[in-house]
């Protein structure tokens, strides 16, 4: 089981800023495994999204090219305190990772 | 690719220098029949993202023809010591920013990500890419018209993050 993601609400005013860590290895595919000297298989995360009280706000398909542990920050107006974030990613071995989180008062 | 074995043959070595990623050796075993068609015509949503050219990959994703546009802000270090890790942050201040498309051109597979934003959420981003070498870092916005619109910036790596 994949460790949880962690989400964090900055309030800009009435932006918030939601800093959000899914953490993951993000496998290139390339690396070789330092003692068998294999090749490390791609790992990585293929699609998340990010939804308040179910409504979307913001989705994604990545490739390796994202950093291991990825950090993302989005930006939303409109979330109050109480709103209920939810986060989920899938990756390309179809493990899956969904979160959730209640926004904190501004 | 720092400890390549010396008895790789000269096409072998130059796939493997290709590439980050297996994906781009799919198509290449499958003419030659090792790998059966359909695993690799999973999903539609993901070709841009195995598109191993800059050309291709905006053009498999639609963004051929994206107009300069000042309104897209790429912030990001000028030299990154670590290509495993290297920050930016994009802003859009084009109207109705639907769909941000982030590229890598000298990545081996350029396309690193695609984001989506809706239900007021603003077109703005911060995320840290992995890049193979020195590169520009491309940033196409697609508007709710439709219409595509693109800027760049250079990021200088000291050491590649491809292998990491």
């Amino acid at each position: 089981m994949a460790e949880a993601i962690k989400l964090r609400v900055i309030w800009q005013g009435e932006l918030a800023e939601m800093r959000i860590l899914m953490p993951h290895p993000m496998e290139t595919g390339q690396r070789k495994d330092p003692e068998t000297g294999k090749p490390l298989p791609a790992h990585f995360i293929e699609s998340f999204s990010v939804t308040a009280n179910g409504q979307e706000l913001v989705r994604g398909q990545l490739n390796t090219a994202i950093a291991r542990n990825p950090l993302f920050s989005f930006y939303a107006r409109g979330l109050k305190a109480g709103d209920r974030l939810a986060v989920l990613w899938t990756d390309n071995k179809g493990e899956k990772r969904r979160d959730p989180f209640i926004v904190p008062a501004n | 690719m720092p400890d390549t074995p010396v008895e790789l043959d000269s096409l072998r070595r130059r796939l493997l220098v290709a590439g980050c990623s297996r994906w781009v050796l799919a198509p290449l075993l499958s003419s030659v029949g090792l790998v059966p068609r359909r695993v690799l015509a999973a999903d539609a949503s993901r070709l841009a993202f195995q598109a191993t050219s800059l050309a291709d990959a905006l053009q498999v994703a639609g963004a051929s023809a994206a107009a300069d546009s000042p309104l897209i802000v790429i912030k990001a270090v000028d030299i990154s010591e670590n290509g495993a890790q290297v920050p930016i942050e994009v802003v859009s201040n084009i109207p109705d920013s639907q769909q941000m498309l982030i590229f890598v051109d000298k990545n081996p597979l350029p396309l690193a990500a695609k984001l989506i934003f809706a239900n007021g959420t603003v077109p703005r981003a911060r995320l840290q890419l992995k890049m193979a070498e020195t590169s520009r870092i491309r940033v196409v916005i697609r508007a709710a018209n439709g219409k595509t619109y693109h800027a760049s910036r250079e990021v200088k790596v000291t050491i590649g993050g491809c292998g990491t």
